[in-house]
């Protein structure tokens, strides 16, 4: 048994800059990969969990049909069946970046969306009607009232859900996508020190999401539930008084 | 890349059940079924153990079970595969890196690389389970007479367990799930049959679709079965919260 860690001050570089930032001959890069999967898989995340809470039955069938085949699928296989399906649904064929982002997209929003559906649930029911009450209309009790406070109280949940995201961009690199782990097995061909090489990519992706999760711990302390709703609204209409009574559990 | 026309593609389903391919697909179902249940049940026993380890007052145990739940936990399935069936044999004497490509390296490393993973989760799991019992009733059971031993072994633990099985069937599912990724090291489960499907027949779609609907109809059966231990455990009466700890 011999240790050599040379090779990772000799490659770090090609590591980090190619497979994290994908500042290199072969594109790519991790982050590039994981921050608009994050920002797209949301979207239609929110979407899916509105949906999945419509009362109009076009919009919840589907939806939960989606989500629930989803959830039963490993992400691999996801991956694998966008890489054959949309050459013969779309008759093009997408480079491994694009599959690999549609095939996240469509993973994640499933997860995410039942995540914001429970968040959009917590919130009590006489805020809608309240909201309703004076008057606004679903857009603005939606958008203004429900998912601020909505997204307080999934904070947790959602932020696990973006460190599992960017755990899982590590697949990419089955269908060749140049990120992190392929840069590793890169280098590993070149020079096979797999233990030093992958117990250091292992380091900075524990970094990355040790990080995030950090990260989110100091936003849960500014967004605590007994702080009101102003930490996240946008203007301080409410004043600095509580409400009285407090926060509902 | 091949560039297929969209209306140019001839679907032939059939390649899923000639010879030797729907051998192959039941194959991968089984090999599938003996990771998961063999990582299954390494990352209960890791689970169990460090998920005690993190209740307990003394810093040394909770330490080294922090330590393994966070490192663990927190870095990509494919990267510990990879570690495992690449990285950890290159520090072993040679007669265990000998012993290994005889028998099957890749399948050891795809159960070590899964329970050692999910353990780090079900730790977490186990964790939130005997912590979310309220104090009061390990106090009830005490003011009773109880010792405590009695107290852990015929309170604690009777209703942590009832709390554990939700969160341990998602883990369960993802544990399923995700022994798809021992694909990567080459181990015949059920994406790396409809892999070869593909490389012997480029009916890709046709066998990546078979894939899917098998790993949907395991998760239905992982499930059915959870939900029927969740039932026969339930106690009447008893309002069992199942909360959180989905990591």
């Amino acid at each position: 048994m011999s240790f050599d860690f040379g090779v990772i001050a000799g490659n770090w570089r090609f590591l980090l800059l190619q497979g994290l930032l994908g500042l290199g001959a072969f594109g790519g890069g991790t982050l590039a990969l994981a921050l608009p999967a994050i920002v797209l898989g949301f979207g239609v995340g929110i979407l899916v969990a509105l949906a999945r809470l419509s009362r109009f039955q076009v919009l919840y069938y589907p939806a939960s049909l989606y989500v629930q085949v989803i959830r039963g699928v490993p992400l691999v296989m996801v991956i694998f069946w966008f890489w054959f399906f949309i050459p013969i649904a779309l008759g093009i064929a997408l480079s491994q970046y694009g599959v690999a982002l549609i095939a996240f997209v469509v993973f994640e929003a499933a997860y995410l969306g039942e995540i914001i559906r429970a968040g959009i649930q917590s919130v009590p029911r006489g805020q809608v009607e309240a909201g309703r009450a004076t008057g606004l209309g679903y857009r603005a009790v939606m958008g203004d009232i429900v998912l601020p406070q909505a997204l307080r109280n999934m904070l947790p949940s959602l932020v696990t859900q973006f460190i599992i995201l960017v755990k899982d961009t590590s697949l990419a690199s089955i269908v060749g996508y140049m990120d992190l782990t392929k840069a590793a097995q890169t280098v590993n061909q070149r020079e096979i020190r797999p233990f030093e090489l992958y117990l250091f990519i292992a380091l900075v992706y524990w970094i990355l999401t040790f990080g995030m999760s950090r990260l989110s711990r100091a936003l849960e302390r500014r967004l605590r539930p007994d702080q009101p709703v102003r930490a996240l609204a946008t203007d301080r209409i409410a004043g600095p008084a509580r409400p009285p009574g407090g926060r509902e559990t | 890349m091949t560039l297929l026309l969209a209306l140019q593609y001839q679907f032939e389903w059939s390649v899923l059940w000639t010879a030797p391919y729907g051998r192959w697909l039941l194959q991968g179902i089984v090999t599938t079924l003996e990771i998961s249940a063999l990582a299954w049940l390494l990352a209960a026993a890791l689970g169990g153990l460090f998920g005690a380890f993190r209740t307990m007052s003394g810093l040394g145990p909770r330490g080294l079970a922090a330590a393994y739940v966070e490192f663990f936990r927190n870095v990509p399935l494919l990267v510990w595969m990879f570690f495992w069936y690449f990285g950890v044999p290159q520090v072993l004497p040679a007669t265990a890196q000998d012993w290994l490509n005889r028998h099957g390296g890749e399948f050891v490393a795809a159960v070590v690389a899964l329970g050692v993973y999910h353990g780090a989760r079900l730790a977490e799991v186990v964790r939130a389970g005997i912590q979310s019992v309220p104090p009061t009733q390990l106090e009830a059971a005490l003011s009773t007479g109880l010792t405590v031993g009695q107290a852990y072994r015929r309170v604690l633990v009777p209703i942590a367990v009832r709390l554990i099985v939700p969160p341990l069937t998602n883990e369960s599912l993802n544990l399923l799930k995700n022994s798809s990724l021992a694909l990567t090291i080459s181990v015949t489960e059920v994406t790396f049959m409809t892999r070869q499907i593909e490389a012997y027949t480029a009916k890709g779609f046709e066998a990546i679709t078979a894939g899917t609907l098998i790993y949907l109809g395991l998760c239905l059966v992982v499930a059915a079965v959870m939900s029927r231990v969740e039932r026969r455990l339930a106690i009447p009466g008893l309002v069992v919260r199942t909360e959180g700890a989905e990591h």
